[in-house]
């Protein structure tokens, strides 16, 4: 996935990835690698064995120090990244990653479902969000999809983020970024419904593809807007 | 007044009220106990000022009568009007004025005709009145009673007080001595005395300071232990408590589930603190209806809600129709997990209930099942509100719920 491709804006490649790309880790079978952090020991057993083969776990780090080591080191497919580190949390450890390593893809994993925290580190660079309360093979097959470079909504996320882009109380500054489109607040509601992307598609009669690119823009615009409520949600993070 | 004990509802206690008071309370406080209007009883203690006498007797009430109880304060004393500005606020500023206007008054009429203007009583009443308000910094129980007008401008003010009191003490001291032509003799003393205390305040100023840093670090590190104590014994009272049920109940996994499932909602919500109005917002409300039937039905239900609007009679109707949903899907779909999305429009609150259970067929259920059509769809239909059920053997269930909104939406 370390192609030329993908550039240093973390927008520019969502929507075209998987046309000429070699093919994704979904189509091609083997498995994406990955780096596990996570401050609980007992935590990154669990995921890793409930993992299975669907994925190749070849680190593990419990706080941010040594996920940046092992990261830099091993250079995975995929970091799946705890929200609260010791260290400065998952926040960190993408700000000391992404801009030397913009290919490398993270799927935050966390207990906390607080919109500070869940929006404070999708738009530190994370291309999806995920409660750890999650089961193993919905776990997996998220981990493959951020892998292959689409974004994974949970339908808390997909909540939050039509809450943010809903307020019309001030006009946006950047149109194309400030609003969603309706076809993407449509998909954003059936994610918030509990539908599967295969079952999105189903219902507004798209194909998955489409899903994926609508959710993709949906990231894109959920990292760069300006929205209020974006900045303010991103600032007031707390770290626990 | 000896009779006060044994007929207190005819004659109240002698207190300064909190409320209603000009100065410090002695007039209202007299009038109250004496059970006349409070005109007289202040215009009697400012007549008697001109002798000096009604000011002496003025600060040693205030020093000896105490201030009435805070309970007492917030209900309005019998005869007075609870609505007027002096009953609501502290005190009646143009009263204030009006009376010290007389005083001014009555004062330069005693300067004009009456041979008694004694200007060493004044020094004197200078600084008794000093004197007295250095002696209600000191005094906790009061310095509070000052300080519950305004919280914010609480430690400037009482250093303003601290200094006005120390100012008017030294006016009042050096203007006797001015008076009694005894400055000059009194100079070389005083000097002496000057840096006697000077250099005693340079030699115990570290001291005392070190004594306040002290005292200021124990009482954060008494807050931060009382903090930690609240902490464990809210983790004892919960936690541990669902911890022991746990491992007790550890053959059983659904109620493990359970437990483990209300333990953890309890904990976010102390941790996240959401604002506990269940009863009045659509998304607050939601949270609770979900949580409540997880509990009983003991299947995960995950509830997200977009917007949020205050709950009227049509939205009362949906959240129990809504609650009739996930029970059904708690009940009889085998779904490890519901979701739950509520979204407040403009114009209409939408509920989704969904699980990816074993569905149904929708013609099959028979007319006389409550359930389906009696709580859901008719409880919609009869608020003005629509119901749709999509269902397929084998396809899971999903109850759409739809309820215009009436009231305009506020703001």
């Amino acid at each position: 996935m370390a192609d030329e491709s993908t550039g240093e804006n973390i927008g520019e490649n969502i929507g075209e990835s998987t046309g000429e790309n070699p093919p994704g880790f979904a189509e091609s079978g083997t498995p994406p690698r990955v780096v596990i952090v996570d401050d609980h020991r007992l935590f990154r057993s669990g995921v890793r064995g409930e993992l299975g083969d669907a994925v190749d776990v070849i680190g593990e780090a419990g706080d941010v120090d040594s996920a940046v080591e092992v990261i830099t080191e091993k250079r995975p497919d995929l970091v799946l990244l705890d929200v609260h580190l010791p260290g400065g949390g998952g926040s960190e450890v993408l700000r000391r990653i992404l801009p030397r390593n913009p290919e490398i893809r993270f799927l935050a994993l966390s207990v906390s479902d607080a919109a500070e925290d869940v929006i404070g580190v999708v738009r530190g660079g994370a291309r999806g969000y995920v409660t750890k309360t999650i089961s193993g093979r919905e776990l997996a097959d998220a981990i493959v999809r951020v892998a292959d470079g689409d974004a994974v909504f949970s339908p808390r996320l997909a909540g939050f983020v039509l809450d943010a882009f809903s307020a019309t109380d001030a006009p946006p500054m950047d149109p194309e970024l400030d609003r969603l489109t309706q076809r993407e607040r449509e998909v954003l509601r059936l994610i918030a419904r509990g539908y599967a992307y295969k079952e999105v598609a189903k219902e507004l009669f798209i194909s998955v593809k489409t899903v994926e690119t609508h959710v993709s823009s949906v990231l894109r615009k959920l990292q760069l807007s300006n929205r209020h409520e974006l900045s303010r949600w991103a600032t007031a993070r707390r770290l626990v | 007044m000896t009779e006060t004990a044994s007929r207190p509802a005819q004659t109240p206690r002698l207190v300064r009220p909190r409320r209603g008071r000009l100065v410090a309370g002695v007039g209202a406080g007299l009038a109250r106990h004496l059970g006349i209007d409070a005109v007289v009883t202040r215009l009697a203690l400012l007549a008697l000022c001109f002798g000096g006498v009604g000011i002496a007797v003025y600060i040693v009430l205030v020093l000896f009568v105490p201030v009435e109880d805070a309970e007492d304060a917030d209900a309005p004393a019998a005869g007075e009007d609870p609505q007027s500005e002096a009953g609501r606020k502290g005190r009646d500023i143009s009263q204030l004025i009006a009376y010290c206007a007389l005083a001014g008054g009555l004062g330069m009429l005693a300067l004009l005709f009456g041979g008694w203007f004694e200007p060493v009583l004044w020094f004197i009443i200078f600084g008794a009145i000093g004197a007295t308000i250095l002696w209600q910094q000191a005094n906790p129980a009061l310095r509070e009673e000052w300080m519950s007008t305004s919280v914010l401008a609480q430690s400037s003010k009482s250093w303003a007080r601290t200094g006005a009191g120390i100012l008017l003490v030294v006016i009042g001291a050096i203007g006797f001595l001015v008076f009694q032509q005894q400055l000059s003799e009194a100079r070389a003393g005083l000097t002496f005395a000057a840096t006697i205390i000077a250099g005693i305040s340079l030699i115990a100023a570290p001291w005392i300071i070190g004594l306040v840093r002290e005292r200021d670090k124990e009482r954060r590190e008494r807050i931060r232990s009382q903090e930690r104590a609240e902490l464990a014994a809210h983790i004892h009272d919960s936690v541990l408590h669902t911890l022991t049920l746990i491992q007790r109940r550890a053959e059983d996994p659904r109620e493990v589930q359970r437990l483990a499932r209300v333990q953890e909602r309890a904990l976010r919500s102390w941790l996240y603190q959401r604002p506990a109005d269940a009863e009045t917002t659509v998304k607050a409300a939601l949270e609770r209806v979900a949580a409540e039937v997880e509990e009983t039905h003991g299947v995960p239900i995950e509830v997200v809600c977009v917007g949020d609007c205050p709950i009227d009679d049509g939205i009362h109707a949906e959240l129990r129709a809504a609650r009739e949903a996930m029970v059904n899907a708690s009940k009889y779909a085998g779904s490890d997990a519901i979701s739950v999305f509520g979204e407040v429009d403009p114009e209409e609150v939408l509920v989704f209930v969904r699980d990816r259970g074993a569905g149904f067929d929708l013609d099959a259920v028979p007319e006389d099942r409550m359930g389906v059509r009696g709580s859901i769809l008719g409880r919609m239909e009869r608020h003005g509100g629509s119901a749709r059920i999509r269902t397929a053997p084998g396809e899971g269930t999903e109850v759409q719920l739809r309820m215009p909104r009436r009231q305009e939406p506020a703001g």
